[in-house]
């Protein structure tokens, strides 16, 4: 990985507050260069609102926030054109033709280069990064759902960004193209150093996609580390499935390397179809949702079951 | 780079684009249907006189209709404005380094281009069509093209304020019905001295009478001053109205627009596209 030491998201206490609802109590976290942090959560944890805020679309009720050394909400042109945000589309451009948008959307950047990113990022190469090579000159309504958020994903970075923003990029792909996306994901943040901040409710994107994940939920970030990370912290139950004499077993455990070598030691041969499957972010997830919203008291929770990462 | 620049350059050629893409196609059709109604009603104009001013109706209403056209750029813009909020272009403009002002120069390109367009549609079958037009001296030119330019603007601008004070395309179907009764007793198909004198001041606080009224001093001859109210063209006046309306939507629109525009984040976008989809399901 290409992480580099330098902060690129920087958000400490971050609130936001409708009428008398907080969303989001005391946010706090940073994102260095070159990492791909993933933002999971059930839906109504803040990871919309968050987004927008480090979007610049979003004006926050409190706390400090710092993309790319700018407040936000007070981001220039020049700021603008170093983000890139994927939005969904739904039938706006539809006329236009693919390769024509991402040109034309381009040459918006043309101003922004720098010594180190040649801005932008020319169309064609850009429509063959994203797998449209033969749609590029297709008219917009007539791509495809997966074939649209790709384009999504090529407007997203057409002008080079330093820091990409992704809302719920895969919400209704197919198990196909959600493969073909988190591909191209993992290629900008492997070739193009590029910085990447996505939401997900999906654990499974999150465990593919991230150098780390933070666990958003109920407005409170209530986990922060790599996913393995994660499934360690919480004192989860590996399972151990085998066959003795034809009969089947099955056994919780949180060692399971000692109880398997028990296993043998007692049974030797007899022992067949082993199996050990680790706990899964899936649990940790789960458990993490569930005691948040069980109800339990934050100082419980912030002693006992979640270590927040700073 | 100057960012105003920028926007300038790269809104044209986006409206060029624009504009290219709605006239062509299916689009073609549409864009020729409301022109070409217009002309048959003209057609069917062309020789009932209008009392003893020696002009037909259809001669007095081809100038008027230009008009007509022309200030039709207010529902345009605010037809698009609101469209284009509801399906996310505008969020995109807004994602986009000087994507706003490059979007909204596109948008008065396509506009005016779509404008321009009407017009000759009407003005060149519609020579044909009606006799008694001054259309020799350069002078008849000269005053279409600040009547028009005058028109463009100040429609525009005020249809880019109500386009960003109106929060969806229904709202801006609802619009229509007001202009289009500004329309009626604005003395486009009908001279506005036929009119009740309490609706002519109604009429004559809106730009449509007076780009009417501006086109036909532009197209018919001298004489035609006769049907006009005060018996003049009133050019000065012309200029203090539409003028006023340009000055005002100049002032408004930028303001309006950035509150809307700050506005506009993903989740909004989402929440108009599920109401939307709602509505057709």
């Amino acid at each position: 990985m290409t992480t580099s030491e330098e902060v690129v998201l920087d958000v400490d206490g971050l609130r936001m507050r409708y009428g008398t609802t907080d969303v989001l109590h005391d946010v706090t976290f940073q994102a260095r260069h070159g990492e791909v942090l993933v933002l999971l959560g059930p839906n109504g944890a803040g990871k919309t609102t968050t987004i927008e805020i480090l979007e610049g679309f979003r004006v926050r009720s409190a706390g400090r926030v710092e993309v790319l050394g700018t407040d936000p909400a007070h981001g220039d042109e020049r700021w603008r054109a170093r983000v890139g945000v994927v939005l969904q589309s739904w039938r706006d451009h539809g006329r236009w033709r693919v390769r024509e948008l991402l040109a034309h959307l381009g040459s918006y950047y043309a101003g922004y280069s720098t010594e180190l990113i040649q801005r932008p990022w020319d169309a064609d190469e850009l429509v063959a990064m994203v797998g449209l090579p033969e749609h590029a000159d297709k008219q917009i309504r007539m791509l495809s759902g997966g074939q649209r958020r790709r384009l999504d994903v090529a407007i997203g970075i057409v002008g080079r960004p330093e820091l990409l923003f992704l809302d719920e990029p895969t919400a209704g792909f197919d198990p196909q193209a959600r493969r073909e996306f988190h591909d191209l994901v993992r290629r900008l943040a492997e070739e193009h150093q590029t910085t990447i901040l996505l939401t997900t409710h999906d654990l499974d994107e999150a465990e593919k996609l991230a150098d780390r994940i933070m666990i958003l939920n109920g407005g409170r970030i209530v986990a922060d580390g790599t996913a393995e990370e994660l499934g360690q912290r919480i004192v989860g139950e590996d399972e151990v499935r085998w066959t003795r004499d034809g009969q089947r077993f099955m056994r919780s455990t949180d060692e399971s390397t000692k109880f398997v070598f028990d296993l043998f030691k007692q049974y030797g041969e007899a022992i067949a179809d082993l199996e050990v499957r680790r706990s899964s972010l899936e649990d940790t997830y789960l458990s993490l949702v569930h005691q948040a919203e069980s109800g339990l008291s934050e100082a419980a929770a912030a002693n006992n079951l979640v270590e927040v990462d700073q | 780079m100057n960012p105003t620049a920028t926007a300038l350059r790269v809104g044209l050629t986006r409206g060029l684009i624009e504009l290219r893409e709605s006239f062509s196609g299916a689009g073609l059709v549409g864009h020729l249907f409301w022109p070409v109604v217009t002309l048959v009603a003209i057609f069917f104009l062309r020789d009932r006189s209008f009392g003893a001013s020696g002009f037909t109706l259809g001669t007095l209403a081809l100038p008027s209709v230009l008009g007509m056209y022309t200030a039709f750029g207010m529902l345009l813009v605010i037809q698009y404005l609101t469209a284009e909020r509801e399906d996310g272009t505008l969020l995109r403009a807004k994602a986009t380094p000087n994507g706003i002002g490059g979007y909204l120069t596109g948008k008065l390109v396509t506009v005016s281009g779509t404008i321009l367009a009407y017009l000759a549609i009407l003005l060149i079958p519609g020579l044909l069509i009606v006799d008694g037009l001054d259309i020799g001296g350069i002078r008849s030119w000269l005053t279409l093209a600040w009547v028009l330019l005058l028109g463009l603007v100040a429609t525009q601008s005020i249809g880019a304020m109500l386009g960003s004070l109106i929060s969806s395309p229904r709202g801006a179907g609802y619009m229509s019905i007001p202009v289009m009764g500004l329309i009626a007793i604005s003395g486009i198909f009908y001279p506005i001295t036929a009119l009740p004198e309490w609706l002519q001041w109604i009429a004559q606080g809106f730009p449509f009478y007076w780009l009417g009224l501006g086109m036909r001093s532009a197209l018919l001859p001298g004489a035609a001053v006769g049907v006009e109210l005060g018996e003049s063209w009133r050019h000065l006046e012309t200029i203090g109205v539409l003028g006023a309306w340009a000055v005002l939507g100049l002032i408004m629109a930028p303001i309006v627009l950035r509150r809307m525009a700050r506005r506009e984040s993903g989740s909004s976008v989402a929440e108009r596209r599920e109401k939307a989809l709602q509505r057709v399901g």
